[in-house]
């Protein structure tokens, strides 16, 4: 693929948050891409920072956050545009499936008027002709008697209908990109495949890019194109889902991978291995492997300078790691 | 909702008997004898006696309840024995006093308790909260006869902008009647308003915070449909449980008002009436007081209702 052929681009992203108990830095130089019509999930165990980066690409984040770094949508820079701006891509070309099923509805709203609503915003149709289109919407993620749902309040639905119910509202206006932080991680896993089958269908008829974040793999190597690895808010590995299952370079990939049942890697046969240690919390980013205090492999040079993400082997995959598990 | 609606009703029609029966029996435990403050100067046995039983206080408890219920049913609630006047005809009066007093004050305090606890919260860390915040703060911590007072001095007295006392009927005269009134409104609604300013503020705080306000941001709306639509609905289940449950401070407010500012009505015949022991009166104002707090709950728990949809349901269900 080429470069021009992006539709996303995020390049040296860096967010972090004043608190009152000081600096947290949640995201260091983030760099990643889609493609039209591509599919990359995004993994890393609870705290890397993966919804921090998801936030900050249509500027989301709260006002305690300092984002630096490129983020461009079709060539068009987002990072410190207008507020008027960005509202004219929220929901119509970046558009968001949360984590929460539960929260992440308007308990006093029904669902059809918050459907509606992101219709209403960018194409300045009527209530009405909004409420007609909702119900359509609610047909298409596969919501049963979608004409007498679209009046129920989020309580009267199941965690899977809520998430359709989001994704519904995501889809509305055709979005370029669509961020689905955790779209499944609450549900349990028949509901999930049917989520996922209603996210790639997205993709196979209107040709919309996601990013899906997630902290299981399983999840990532059903749906995914290509993978990005985040590790303490940095990147540590980037490739194609077959290549990256086959290949892991970099050992946190590798620790994960071996954490969790994986289809067609363990069968779910061997015995969930953890991962020794936590994700740190940073006040400022080291010039140092965030990796190194939990890697067998770690010495002076990684406690010493931060390795850069490059190719190793095949040219779209790269690695962040002085001494990569080579390829075999 | 309408099987909830009948279970909230029948509870407030139960509680409004017991009311009754506390009011009824309340008044005779009450220390001194009713014929005794009726009689005034002649305390002859004989006087007594013939007064107990012009008012009946020489009758079983029971017949003498079973009377009471039946008259005030019928909306008699005998005559002050102070003047003669029937109680019935002194409400007629003092009543729409009251009820326009309390509504506006209502009206005043919602609206800037609730456009102060928004700006509050929206604003927050910046001058705009500061200065909501010390207003709140004063609106709690001055009691309102002072501000009552103080008013009056000022604006009244001072440079004549408002009547300090007094009274017109709306009917006879709707706007000198707003002149007379609006006053005391504001200064019955200041302590009401810092309650709604504070709870209005700190439950749009939570509801800001919300995933589902961040949902709103994300489908690219205006930070007024956000703030309105998305926050601001939230946080008015809190504000309409707030302002019914203060509502009867309202009406003790109420009557230290009107007091003040000379208004003839409910609060002021309250107290011609406790001080002067005139029972009747007494009996009629309570069970009245009693009466407008469980309608007012009742009409809390239905604005409630409407709000929020989960409560419908649940009654439905129940
Ligand atoms: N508003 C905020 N203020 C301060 N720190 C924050 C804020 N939001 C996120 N963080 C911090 O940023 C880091 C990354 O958080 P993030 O939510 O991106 O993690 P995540 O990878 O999405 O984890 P999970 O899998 O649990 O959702 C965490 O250390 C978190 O504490
Ligand atoms: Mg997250």
């Amino acid at each position: 693929m080429t470069a021009g052929a992006r539709i996303l681009e995020v390049a040296d992203l860096s967010v972090s948050f004043v608190t009152e108990s000081g600096n947290v830095s949640a995201v260091d130089h983030v760099s990643l891409d889609l493609a039209p019509g591509e599919i990359v999930g995004v993994v890393g165990e609870s705290g890397c920072g993966k919804s921090v980066t998801a936030m900050s690409l249509a500027g989301l984040l709260p006002r305690s956050a300092r984002v630096t770094g490129s983020v461009r949508l079709r060539g068009t820079e987002l990072i410190g545009a207008p507020e008027t701006s960005l509202r004219r891509v929220r929901g119509k070309e970046i558009a968001y499936i949360f984590q929460e099923p539960m929260t992440s509805l308007n308990p006093v709203l029904t669902v059809g008027r918050q459907i509606g609503e992101v219709l209403q915003v960018h194409e300045r149709i009527s209530r009405k002709q909004a409420r007609a289109r909702a119900i359509e919407l609610l047909s298409l993620v596969g919501i049963p008697s979608a004409a007498t749902r679209v009046d129920n309040y989020p309580h009267q639905l199941s965690g899977g209908m809520r998430q359709r119910v989001m994704i519904a509202m995501a889809v509305a206006c055709n979005p370029t990109v669509l961020v689905a932080d955790e779209p499944t991680t609450a549900l349990d896993v028949t509901v999930q495949a049917g989520i996922l089958e209603v996210l790639r269908d997205l993709r196979d008829r209107l040709g919309t890019s996601i990013l899906i974040i997630t902290h299981d793999l399983g999840v990532i190597a059903d749906i995914a194109d290509r993978v990005v690895v985040m590790y303490a808010g940095r990147v540590v590995e980037r490739a194609p889902v077959t290549e990256l299952f086959a290949h892991p370079h970099h050992r946190y990939t590798n620790g994960l991978l071996n954490a969790s049942p994986t289809p067609g890697r363990h069968a779910g046969t061997d015995r969930l291995q953890e991962i020794p240690g936590l994700v740190p919390v940073l006040t400022t980013q080291p010039d140092a492997c965030t990796f190194a205090d939990r890697c067998p492999a770690a010495d002076d040079t990684c406690r010493g300078s931060a390795p850069p993400l490059a190719a190793l082997g095949v040219a779209d995959h790269l690695v962040a790691c002085w001494h990569p598990v080579e390829a075999t | 909702m309408a099987r909830y609606l009948l279970t909230r009703a029948w509870h407030s029609a139960l509680t409004l008997v017991l009311a009754s029966v506390v009011v009824f029996l309340g008044i005779r435990a009450l220390p001194g004898d009713p014929a005794l403050a009726l009689a005034g100067e002649d305390r002859s046995p004989e006087a007594l006696a013939a007064i107990r039983a012009e008012y009946g206080l020489d009758r079983p408890l029971t017949v003498q309840f079973g009377h009471y219920v039946e008259r005030a049913l019928q909306g008699d609630f005998g005559s002050s024995i102070r003047t003669g006047i029937p109680v019935s005809d002194m409400l007629r009066t003092a009543l729409p006093v009251t009820i326009e007093l309390s509504f506006l004050a209502i009206l005043i305090a919602t609206a800037l308790g609730v456009g102060a606890g928004v700006v509050a919260a929206v604003r927050r860390g910046r001058p705009a909260e500061w200065v909501a915040n010390f207003l709140a703060l004063v609106g709690l911590s001055v009691p309102h006869f002072w501000l009552g007072l103080l008013a009056i001095l000022y604006l009244s007295v001072a440079t004549g902008l408002f009547p300090a006392s007094g009274f017109v009927p709306f009917f006879e005269d709707p706007v000198g009647n707003l002149h007379h009134i609006i006053l005391p409104a504001l200064i019955l609604g200041t302590g009401l308003a810092a309650i709604i300013m504070r709870q209005t503020r700190s439950a749009m705080l939570d509801s800001l915070s919300a995933d589902y306000v961040r949902t709103a941001k994300a489908k690219g709306l205006s930070p007024r449909a956000v703030i309105g639509r998305h926050a601001l609905r939230n946080s008015l289940i809190v504000v309409v449980t707030i302002v019914g449950l203060q509502l009867g401070g309202l009406i003790s407010g109420a009557v230290v008002t009107e007091q003040i500012f000379g208004l003839p009505g409910f609060g002021k015949m309250t107290i011609d009436a406790v001080f002067q022991r005139d029972y009747p009166v007494i009996q009629a104002v309570v069970l009245l007081t009693a009466t407008a707090y469980i309608v007012i709950n009742f009409l809390v728990d239905l604005v409630y209702s409407l709000i929020d949809p989960r409560i419908r349901v649940a009654g439905d269900a129940a």
